[in-house]
């Protein structure tokens, strides 16, 4: 399995806009978090979109936030979380 | 209704037809621009050889035959054996594999509700939802309120759903947006000591296993 992050790894996600089929939701672009657990490698959905074969393939990590650094106004105690499935191109170590 | 019926003015004679309203017919609205691709793509395939309709129904056949109640019999067994338990959390396709049922490409992850922790499920892009074990998606997981809601304010939507969940508990949001599909094993209850695996089974819901209720014995 390759990929550049383990779990417990701090990373940032890529603020960026790029038109397409893009997997990355808005709300967590600029968010930084923890890796929880590497998912394995998957075919790129975002060039399986059009038709590519979506190769190499990308690592696929779940990324534990906590909401109260996601919502600015998030109204529920400090443990809660929100996981995210984003791929390793979208992260930068943080 | 009642009450206007009741004030109605019935001195004129009754051989119009009151105002019935009737459901309408599916047709009755305009094919979408992607519901005429998908039309015209099934016609294509068919043209040209690649489907029949008879695997057409078929495979609509498998689709809408799954059930929430496998789930639950996974569920109901990863209660009475911590071992299976451990592998379903570990991997959870090889796990599901065991007792028949076959997630397919999708990587299962399951995720477990203790007592600190209680876990619910959303697809904030669409609606990916674990079909193989619990069949088609209710509407209001597909619903645009309940993807961007349930992320943003988790503890107020799962009240909705009448499930309080205490401060010093976590809630833990699974946005599930690529290859992966996700089961939450809620907690079991209390008072089902001895229970049999198809008592157990029956207490488990669908929406106990997207985590936005939790089983009851009863």
């Amino acid at each position: 399995m390759s990929g550049n992050f383990a779990p417990g790894d701090t990373v940032q996600v890529i603020s960026t806009h790029p038109p397409g089929h893009r997997r990355t939701p808005y709300y967590i672009r600029g968010k930084t978090g923890e890796i929880e657990r590497v998912c394995g490698d998957f075919a790129n959905p975002e060039e399986l979109a059009y038709g590519f074969d979506g190769l190499p393939k990308k690592t696929l990590y779940r990324v534990r936030f906590k909401q109260t650094h996601v919502w600015s106004d998030y109204a529920g105690p400090e443990s809660d979380t929100v996981d995210v499935d984003i791929y390793e191109h979208w992260l930068l170590p943080a | 209704m009642a009450e206007e019926r009741g004030t109605h003015d019935h001195d004129h004679d009754h051989d119009h037809d009151h105002d019935l309203t009737f459901q309408p017919n599916i047709e009755d609205t305009e094919a979408g621009r992607y519901e005429l691709m998908t039309y015209a793509i099934r016609e294509l395939l068919m043209e040209k050889g690649h489907l029949t309709p008879d695997e057409l129904r078929a495979a609509q056949e498998k689709v809408e035959s799954l059930q929430h109640s496998d789930g639950a019999k996974v569920i109901a067994k990863a209660w009475t054996d911590v071992d299976f338990k451990n592998r379903l959390l570990d991997d959870g396709n090889a796990a599901l594999a065991e007792v028949g049922v076959d997630a397919g490409a999708a990587k299962m992850t399951v995720v477990e509700n203790t007592e600190d922790v209680q876990n619910v499920v959303v697809c904030t892009l669409c609606s990916c939802y674990p079909r193989a074990v619990l069949g088609m998606p209710p509407d209001w997981y597909r619903s645009k309120s309940y993807r961007s809601r349930v992320v943003i304010e988790p503890r107020q939507v799962l009240s909705e759903f009448g499930t309080n969940v205490p401060d010093d508990m976590t809630v833990r949001v699974h946005d599930s947006l690529a290859d992966l599909r996700y089961l939450v094993i809620p907690r079991r209850p209390e008072g089902t000591d001895g229970w049999s695996e198809d008592q157990l089974a029956a207490i488990v819901t669908r929406d106990t296993m997207v985590g936005v209720a939790n089983p009851i014995a009863s």
